[in-house]
This record gives structure tokens, C-alpha cells and sequence, in this order.
């Protein structure tokens, strides 16, 4: 059996807003409010959810981008909270990060390939030839060619820029890449070109992904598991089959019911899709007021991530029973 | 019967400090009444300028060089500007991407509906700011008599939408030209909107124009769909047609990138690999010679350099720009 390469245990983080002279009093917002996860080695984890659900504050946890209110998460049997500077460099090196915007994650003054060998210099891997050499390799790898590797970012489309983020990702032969909506902000035929790009480095380096997108198409083609995030909470995790054939959760359902789909052209579907994601709820069920089965239990009482089946997880009441 | 739009061989040009570029390249369109026409293409590929150029509002460095836009009957380009400021917002409105940016931040948003009720109609103020409580409830805003005092930052994106297309109906629009109008939005934000576009059209038996990148979106909101590439009109058709039937190798291309492709039945595994369309969109600067299309795809032959094919009817009501498609069919 894989084994697990992050345990996240009640992990929190709360931002506090407002509250300065003159405002009203503060407001805490839980951006990620007791997520327990496990992402395992070869694994392709999906996180999807709606903006503000807190998916990339998560991924900013993991980065140690942020620090938590409370929580865990445990990486080789520590936890990447308590590691020491040492500790915390290694760590650095096997989790690496590719952004959503191509434009602004890359430095417009540096050449692709000095982005590219910036990582392996900051972290002293190698002397100044063999980091080039290793840089080199990595631009042909990504599907750009060595020809280009003194150009600037402005030179590059949007697709190529994203295929440097990816090289500089991969320099320090990292264990886990944090994707945090990598192709959102690409063209519908480039997309595709990324997205079989990053399932061919995952084959060739043996690396595992936590890939983060609002896109359920895209989550569905590339994860092997889904954790479905809103307002903080981890509300399903499964299968990706199992979710998209059996979703457990009214908000899985409603994200699926709304997911504009080509099956019918021309033909009016009957989505029942109501309300927006507020604000976390202090008591209850953060989905109640969106949600079309909801009874007095979900009024009072906050449904905890239980399993359900085989690999199932879902913080619902009545999971199964609707 | 006339069609309420009918744009024919439209040519929006812009001069800049690399030369001419045509943003809009000989686009030829038609809408009845209570058509949604889906505009669909990658970004650059001239949709908005196409909406703009209906508008006539295109960017200062850039003019209609050719083509006519009739509506109703009437050449939008021959119009006085006075007569065509008239016409904006009254008969054609229209709304974009990102409403926040449409929004004046410092006007309760009840007097910003009022201000393009009285801009048309010669009624008084009072009756615009109760115009604008009803209009605000058709749109679906919840406790509208309390929300026309509230300002945009006070919304959500999906509320500020609705405001946005409560300001567009505001005049009772026969054309709604709505660009992208779901793309800053959640999935199940842009299900509501989507919808309540299509409610509203079909309730004022109102024509819509469509832009968007996302097909999914076509296939759920539009009858008839128009795909742009590089400032040109390359397939239309109606909306079942072209899923069934793409017949220009970019409509496919489009169609089978999608991840997931377009069943929701079926299951994949993670070995599966996306279908691509090689290389990227050309640059208007850099078009290469014959087909713009030519360079990234799979069926090219040597008459596709040498010639630009025509938007050609291939079947009834179908229409695609491609050499191979037209002899696939002749054959």
C-alpha cells in the first residue's frame, strides 16, 4: 500500500479583518477551519471549491507560507510546523509550487533559464556548469527548446511562461507539487497542452500532486482522489469515479448540477442551484442555508467528515440518505 | 421575415506602432428575437472587439473599415453619433466580464439604475429609483427595496452581475450583447446568471449575443453559435449541429481538449491523455498566408497556405471556412 506522504490534522488558520480605528468591530474570517487530510505518494489529490473556500490558503500551509492557528501536518513523521531552519530547507526542496498567473509568478527581469536555475543556486545543489546543464535538460523536458533559454518572460505566450513555472518547480526534483489553479488562467487549447504536461512529469519524476482548480472538468481529468472544500471545511473526499458517478454531498451535487456540460446543446436543463457562499456559520452546517434537504440537526449541530464507503468521506447528516 | 441583426462582412481595423492589425476580419452574423447567439473563441480572436463594434465603441486607435451592421433593418455604421448614443442602452445594451469595473464605486447602485432609466425615458426621479426596486426584483436581488442603498464593494460578484444586467434591462433591450458576463464568476454563481439571462431574454422575446471562451457555456445557453480564430468567423451553425457535427478542424480541436471531453457518463483513468491542439493562436501581426489556421493543423494541404478559404454553407444551415471540410462533402 502507498504510504502517506502529508497527514493534515485539524489543521486552522483564522485572518481577522477590520477592527482598525474608527471600524466596526473585527470580523474572523476561518479560511481553513479543522481540515484533516491525507495525501499519499503517487497520488494525484484534486481540491476543488469556490473562491474563497479556503483552498489556497491551505496550499499556503503546506508551503509554511503561513502559519497556522492550530494543527498539524506531518511530513516524515514530523510536523512541518515545528521543523528547524534546517529542517525546514530540506522540506522547501521537496515541495515545490506552480502558480495560477504565468505573468506575475515569474520575474520579468531574469532570463527563463536563470528562473529555471534560481532554485538550484539558492540551495546550493551544484556548481555553476552542471546547474546549467540540469536547467537545460529541464527547458526541453517542459517542451521548450534550449534555443530559448536567454529569453525573457514577455517574449513567451502564456501556455510557455506556464511551462517555465513548471521547470523551476520540478529543478529540485521535488516529492510533492502544490498546483494552485496552474491553467485557469490559460486558453481552452493550451490547457490542454499543460495538462498532458503534467501528467507526463508525474509519470517520469514519480511525483504527487495536490492540484487545486474551481474547474471540475479539469479536477476530474487529472486527480486520482477529490476533497471538496467550502467555507473552510473538507464537506467530501473520494474517489474521482465514485464522486462524479455518486456524489455524497448536496454541495457536490449542486457544484456538478451546475457545471456547464456539452451533453445536450440547445437543451434547457433544470439546474437547481440557489444562493452564495456567505460566511462561516458559528453553529450548524456551513452549507444549511444553500442547501435543499436540510432538517434541525443541520440548524444546530456541525457534521463532522465521517466515512461513508469504501474510501467515501463526507460531512453531511444525511449523506446517503438523500 | 428580416432578421432583427445582420451583420455583413464586418471589418474592424486598429493602427498601432507595429502597423495595421484586423481585429475584426470580415464577420458576417445574423439574430432574430429571442436568439441566444454564442460567440465563442480564444482570447485575441476579435469577440469583444465584434461587440464593440456593434456598440460602436471601439478603442480610439481603431475604426470600422468595412462591412454593414443592420439592425431591425437600420445600418448601425451610417448612423449619426447622436442617434447611435440613443440606441445604446435603449435598444442594444450591453454587459461585461467584470462588473465591478462597469460600476461607478461611489453611486448607491439604486441611483446608477436610475441614472440609465432617466438617460432614455423622461420620467421622473422618484419613479426611476422605484423602477430601479423592480428591476432589482426581476434579477432576482433578495430585499431590493433595502439593496438600492447599498454600494457595489456592499455585493458579492454574483450580485453586481445582476445590477449589471438589471441596468441593461433597465430600457427593455432588443439586443443584449453580454461579454463573458460568467467568467469572473463560481460555477454555481454562473449557473444562476446563466439562467437568469435566458429567463429574461425569453420573457422579452429579446435577441442575445453571447462571448465566451468556455463551450460548456454554449452548449447550455446558446441556439446558434458563431467560432471565431484570429479575427475570423470559421463555423457556424446551430448549437446542436456543431457538437454533433463540427466540421472545421478547430471546432473539433476546441470540442476534444475539454477535459473530461463532453460525456458525463463516461469514466477515465489517470493514464488518459487530453487530445491538443498544437502550437498557439497566432499573432494578428504574424498571420500566416492562406488559412490562419493552417499552421497548427492536422489535415493541412498545400492549397490551405496558398488560398483563405470562405465562410461556405457545407450543410443546410452550416457553415464553415475550410478547404478540407468543403471537399469531404462535395465528395
Amino acid at each position: 500500500m502507498a504510504s502517506v506522504l502529508i497527514d493534515i490534522q485539524k489543521l486552522e488558520k483564522k485572518y481577522t479583518l477590520g477592527g482598525g480605528f474608527l471600524q466596526n468591530r473585527p470580523r474572523i474570517v476561518r479560511a481553513v477551519d479543522g481540515v484533516d487530510l491525507q495525501i499519499v505518494e503517487g497520488e494525484t489529490l484534486g481540491l476543488v471549491g469556490e473562491s474563497g473556500c479556503g483552498k489556497s490558503t491551505l496550499a499556503k500551509l503546506l508551503m509554511r507560507l503561513e502559519e497556522p492557528d492550530g494543527g498539524s501536518a506531518i511530513y516524515n513523521d514530523q510536523n512541518i510546523f515545528g521543523f528547524s531552519p534546517d529542517d525546514l530547507k530540506a522540506y522547501r526542496r521537496s515541495v515545490q509550487m506552480i502558480f495560477q498567473d504565468p505573468y506575475s509568478s515569474l520575474n520579468p527581469r531574469q532570463s527563463a533559464i536563470s528562473i529555471i536555475e534560481e532554485p538550484l543556486t539558492i540551495h546550493s545543489m551544484g556548481d555553476r556548469r552542471q546547474n546549467r546543464e540540469v536547467s537545460l535538460k529541464l527547458m526541453t523536458k517542459v517542451g521548450l527548446s534550449g534555443e530559448q533559454a536567454g529569453r525573457y518572460p514577455h517574449e513567451f505566450s502564456g501556455g510557455q511562461r506556464q511551462r517555465i513555472g513548471i521547470a523551476r518547480a520540478l529543478a529540485l526534483q521535488p516529492s510533492l507539487i502544490i498546483a494552485d489553479e496552474p491553467v485557469s488562467a490559460l486558453d481552452a487549447s493550451i490547457q490542454a497542452q499543460i495538462l498532458n504536461l503534467l501528467k507526463d512529469l508525474k509519470k517520469d519524476f514519480g511525483l504527487t500532486y495536490l492540484f487545486i482548480s474551481h474547474d471540475l472538468n479539469v479536477i476530474r481529468h487529472v486527480s486520482d482522489r477529490i476533497a471538496v472544500m467550502y467555507l473552510g471545511h473538507i464537506v467530501e473526499l473520494a474517489d474521482k469515479n465514485d464522486l462524479y458517478r455518486v456524489p455524497l454531498h448536496p454541495y457536490t451535487r449542486m457544484l456538478l448540477a451546475a457545471m456547464p456540460s456539452c451533453d445536450l446543446p440547445g437543451k434547457k436543463r433544470d439546474v437547481t442551484v440557489r444562493g452564495e457562499a456567505g460566511e462561516a456559520d458559528d453553529a450548524g452546517c456551513n452549507f444549511k442555508n444553500r442547501c435543499v434537504y436540510k432538517t434541525d440537526l443541520c440548524q444546530t449541530t456541525k457534521p463532522l467528515l465521517k466515512p461513508y464507503r469504501e474510501g467515501s468521506w463526507c460531512a453531511c447528516h444525511h449523506a446517503g440518505a438523500i | 421575415m428580416q432578421p432583427l441583426l445582420s451583420i455583413e462582412n464586418l471589418k474592424t481595423v486598429f493602427s498601432t506602432t507595429r502597423g495595421d492589425i484586423r481585429a475584426v476580419d470580415g464577420v458576417s452574423l445574423s439574430l432574430d428575437a429571442g436568439e441566444t447567439l454564442g460567440v465563442v473563441g480564444e482570447s485575441g480572436c476579435g469577440k469583444t472587439m465584434l461587440a464593440l463594434s456593434i456598440m460602436r465603441l471601439i478603442p480610439a486607435n481603431g475604426q470600422i473599415a468595412a462591412g454593414r451592421i443592420l439592425f431591425d433593418g437600420l445600418d448601425l455604421l451610417s448612423l449619426p453619433e447622436e442617434d447611435m448614443r440613443e440606441k445604446r442602452g435603449s435598444d442594444i445594451a450591453m454587459i461585461f466580464q467584470e462588473p465591478m469595473t462597469s460600476l461607478n464605486p461611489v453611486l448607491r447602485i439604486g441611483d446608477q439604475i436610475a441614472e440609465a432609466i432617466r438617460l432614455h425615458q423622461n420620467v421622473p426621479s422618484k419613479e426611476a429609483l422605484a423602477r430601479s426596486v423592480g428591476l432589482l426584483d426581476e434579477v432576482g436581488i433578495p430585499q431590493p427595496e433595502r439593496r438600492v442603498k447599498d454600494y457595489p464593494h456592499q455585493l458579492s460578484g454574483g450580485m453586481r452581475q445582476r445590477v449589471m444586467i438589471a441596468m441593461a434591462m433597465s430600457c427593455h433591450p432588443r439586443l443584449l450583447l453580454a461579454d463573458e458576463p460568467t467568467t469572473a464568476l463560481d460555477v454555481t454563481i454562473q449557473a444562476q446568471i446563466l439562467n437568469l439571462i435566458s429567463n429574461l431574454k425569453e420573457k422579452n422575446n429579446m435577441a442575445v449575443i453571447l462571448i465566451t471562451h468556455d463551450l460548456g457555456v454554449v452548449a447550455e445557453a446558446a441556439q446558434k453559435v458563431a467560432v471565431m480564430y484570429a479575427g475570423k468567423t470559421v463555423e457556424t451553425s446551430d448549437v446542436e449541429n456543431l457538437f454533433a457535427n463540427p466540421l472545421h478542424p478547430y471546432t473539433r480541436g476546441l470540442i476534444e481538449s475539454r477535459p473530461s471531453g463532453c460525456s458525463s457518463g463516461m469514466t477515465t483513468d489517470s493514464d488518459t491523455r487530453l487530445k491538443t491542439i498544437r502550437g498557439t493562436v497566432p499573432s494578428l501581426y504574424e498571420l500566416p498566408s492562406g488559412c490562419r489556421f493552417s499552421e497548427r493543423c492536422d489535415l493541412v494541404e498545400t492549397v490551405c497556405r496558398q488560398a483563405e478559404p470562405e465562410l461556405v454553407e457545407i450543410e443546410k444551415g452550416h457553415f464553415a471556412a475550410c478547404f478540407v471540410a468543403e471537399r469531404a462533402v462535395k465528395r
